[in-house]
């Protein structure tokens, strides 16, 4: 009880010096807030009930008890009520604009008021004065109407369209950055980021081939809406500053071929889908004159192996052998194996062999394995540069000039080897999202389709390069799925397809 | 009450309050920090020990998480980056999954003037790895976010393997150069799961 009055006191002479500034405490008059906030959490998501009152948006103690699970005891002597929280309080009293947290004074924007038999707070109550002694963080993103409850990932998502085309281009930007799937459709495109939620900066406007963007049917997830003149988008993923980057190019349909027959994308790889699927643009050039394919491990580095006997150097050289005859066939482009028999061959003799052969493209295979029998999935991973790799990708190519046989010099640029990859990584981050869309169609994902790391083959590779993740042999059914033709041959399909949509790609940003 | 004594009364709440928010600012993690699960390991009696943030898989083999554990202080960094990496390298507490390899060893443990720190490891990180990009991932960033974590004079960690520089662990991710420390593959909370109630543990030395 003396606590209470010393408390009291301090109160007073603090709510008079406040109450200069903000003024006289008013009656609250319920009006209904403009648009709902919402709780998340790992739970689930959920609306918080507030109203607006003078401007400030308030919520009432009996639904904070409800969300929250807190004790409530009113002080009708004191004009106030006292919070409990696994032992730690929060005493507040009617008409002032800050509460006791635990001891400490946390200062609140409005007052509290009481309307009826109903105690009413601003909302910064629940991150000022709730946080301090909840046992998760409770953090309020008011712009985004988000009320985030536990260690959530939610990243800052902003749109913008850089140049409305055509073909238009807009960039998606997510801070910190984050994995993010990106699946390209007929009339739209859809971005699913690998977070609890996203804090939308929103919306853009209709502007050249894209209508809007907006969050999705799910709040991790957001969609790009096109046009009816709009194509097939073209998206591209990198990650620098801590932020990634899904840049996105709209042409106009004109070019736009005839959405892929998913029935001819059955398990049997002579039956590619050749042209269906190439990206929009300018008639074929000979781009992709050579494919370099690289069957994972081999000889004693056997890679993973699954509970059943299966080894990842056995399947990653079945399926280069597939899709070598379907590349052949279907393209007639050069193919590079860098090993066609089971022998170990180094790293850096695997890139020598892309890099001599002046390979257009690089396709690294392996198996994944975990250490629970769970993880499952095909997976794709592209090359993420250091520091180095960074100044190198920014810098301007350093020439070097050569004498040649019959005299003379000629130009050549020099590029470190560790550091090759260092200009082909947005080209890289492109083939890693078409393979992830093809793959998608044909075998199981993984739950981080596409993923950057300091993969050692990749960083060397002087042409766009990613290594491909068919399946954990380390989850029986997958295991079990992959010894057979079926799922070989899909990957080989999804693989050919994706290689096939690349080469458009490559063809265009090739043209003058 | 006489008005001299309220001003008291008023006087020494102030204090209180402020005595209360500068302990809890001291001994609360500072911003930035992950929260980690705490496992509780015995430290031995009368041993001076800090708690460190060390890196172990999700008991889905998903993703690393932070947990904290008890480490035997030292008195220099170098001292302190072996006592940590000597726990990290023993067996994990429940229900987490150990993803340097066992039988593992810690032969070297120096840091550069420049702040980036070497660990040599025995050949056993290789020879008993089981593969796979995602665990070969794994098992870099554990030794590179516990050290980087724990020593604020390391931004980079660069791995040896018996005394020398080495391609990869295990076929995949390259480690000829010194690597900062990757947020990307931690996941937070008990078991890599969400965490009901998680718990912060004061990081000061204690006995």
């Amino acid at each position: 009880m003396s606590r209470w009055r010393v408390t009291a006191h301090t109160r007073v002479a603090l709510v008079t010096l406040l109450c200069l500034v903000s003024g006289t405490p008013q009656q609250a008059q319920d009006t209904p807030a403009p648009a709902p906030l919402i709780l998340v959490s790992k739970d689930g998501r959920r609306t918080v009930p507030t109203v607006t009152s003078n401007g400030r948006e308030l919520i009432a103690l009996d639904d904070i008890a409800s969300l929250f699970q807190v004790a409530v005891r009113e002080d009708s002597l004191a004009g106030g009520f006292t919070i409990t929280y696994r032992g730690k309080t929060i005493i507040a009293s009617a008409d002032q604009p800050m509460a006791s947290v635990d001891g400490r004074i946390v200062t609140l924007p409005s007052p509290i008021t009481r309307n009826g038999r109903r105690w009413l707070m601003p909302i910064e109550f629940l991150p000022r004065a709730l946080g301090p002694i909840y046992d998760q963080r409770i953090d309020l993103r008011r712009a985004a109407r988000l009320l985030l409850v536990g260690d959530l990932r939610v990243p800052r998502v902003s749109a913008r369209v850089d140049a409305p085309g055509p073909p238009t281009r807009a960039a998606v930007v997510i801070s910190p950055a984050t994995p993010v799937a990106v699946i390209t459709e007929a009339s739209r495109v859809v971005l699913r980021v690998e977070a609890d939620a996203i804090e939308p900066v929103f919306p853009v406007t209709a502007t050249g081939l894209i209508d809007s963007v907006r969050v999705g049917d799910q709040p991790n997830v957001v969609f790009v809406a096109l046009n009816r003149q709009a194509g097939t988008a073209r998206t591209v993923i990198a990650t620098a500053d801590n932020t990634t980057r899904v840049v996105i190019e709209v042409p106009m349909a004109e070019a736009r071929p005839a959405a892929p027959d998913p029935k001819l994308s059955t398990t049997d790889p002579r039956l590619p889908t050749t042209e269906s699927s190439r990206l929009p643009g300018l008639e074929p050039r000979q781009a992709l004159q050579t494919l370099a394919i690289d069957p994972g491990h081999g000889g004693d580095e056997v890679g993973v192996r699954g509970a059943s006997g299966l080894e990842e150097k056995q399947l990653t050289l079945d399926v280069a052998r597939r899709l070598r005859g379907l590349v052949e066939r279907g393209l007639g482009v050069r193919v590079i194996l860098t090993r066609d028999d089971d022998r170990m061959v180094g790293i850096d003799e695997r890139a020598a062999a892309a890099n001599n052969g002046k390979a257009d493209l690089l396709l690294s295979l392996h198996a994944n394995g975990a250490l629970s029998g769970s993880p499952s999935g095909a997976e794709v991973f592209y090359d993420r540069l250091d520091r180095e790799g960074e100044a190198v990708r920014s810098a301007p190519a350093a020439a070097v000039a050569l004498p040649v046989i019959g005299g003379g010099t000629r130009n050549i640029d020099v590029v470190p080897w560790e550091l090759a990859q260092a200009r082909h990584v947005e080209a890289s981050a492109m083939l890693a999202s078409v393979l992830e869309q093809e793959l998608r169609q044909r075998v199981p994902i993984g739950q981080r389709p596409i993923q950057q790391g300091p993969m050692r083959l990749l960083s060397a590779a002087n042409m766009p390069a990613v290594l491909v993740e068919m399946a954990y042999l380390t989850n029986s059914a997958q295991e079990k799925a992959a010894a057979g033709d079926e799922f070989k041959n899909a990957v080989a399909q999804a693989l050919y397809n994706a290689i096939v949509r690349f080469r458009g790609y490559l063809e265009e940003t090739a043209a003058p | 009450m006489s008005r001299r004594a309220k001003i008291y009364l008023i006087a020494i709440v102030v204090a209180a309050a402020g005595v209360t928010w500068s302990l809890t600012r001291l001994l609360s993690p500072g911003p930035g920090t992950a929260p980690a699960a705490t496992a509780t390991a015995a430290p031995p009696v009368g041993t001076a020990h800090i708690t460190a943030t060390l890196y172990y898989a999700s008991s889905d083999g998903r993703a690393l998480v932070p947990v904290r554990r008890d480490v035997p202080a030292a008195t220099s960094v170098v001292d302190q980056g072996r006592q940590i990496l000597t726990v990290q390298f023993q067996d994990a507490p429940q229900p987490y999954v150990q993803v340097v390899p066992k039988g593992t060893k810690l032969r070297a443990f120096y840091v550069t003037e420049r702040g980036d720190a070497f660990v040599d490891l025995s050949g056993d990180v290789v020879s008993a790895h089981p593969g796979g990009s995602l665990t070969e991932l794994l098992t870099v960033y554990a030794i590179v976010n516990t050290v980087t974590s724990n020593l604020p004079a390391v931004q980079r960690v660069q791995l040896l393997v018996e005394g020398k520089e080495v391609d990869t662990i295990a076929g995949h991710v390259d480690v000829r150069k010194p690597l900062e420390r990757d947020a990307t593959l931690v996941r937070e909370g008990r078991g890599g799961q969400p965490d009901p109630q998680p718990k912060t543990q004061n990081p000061k030395l204690k006995k």
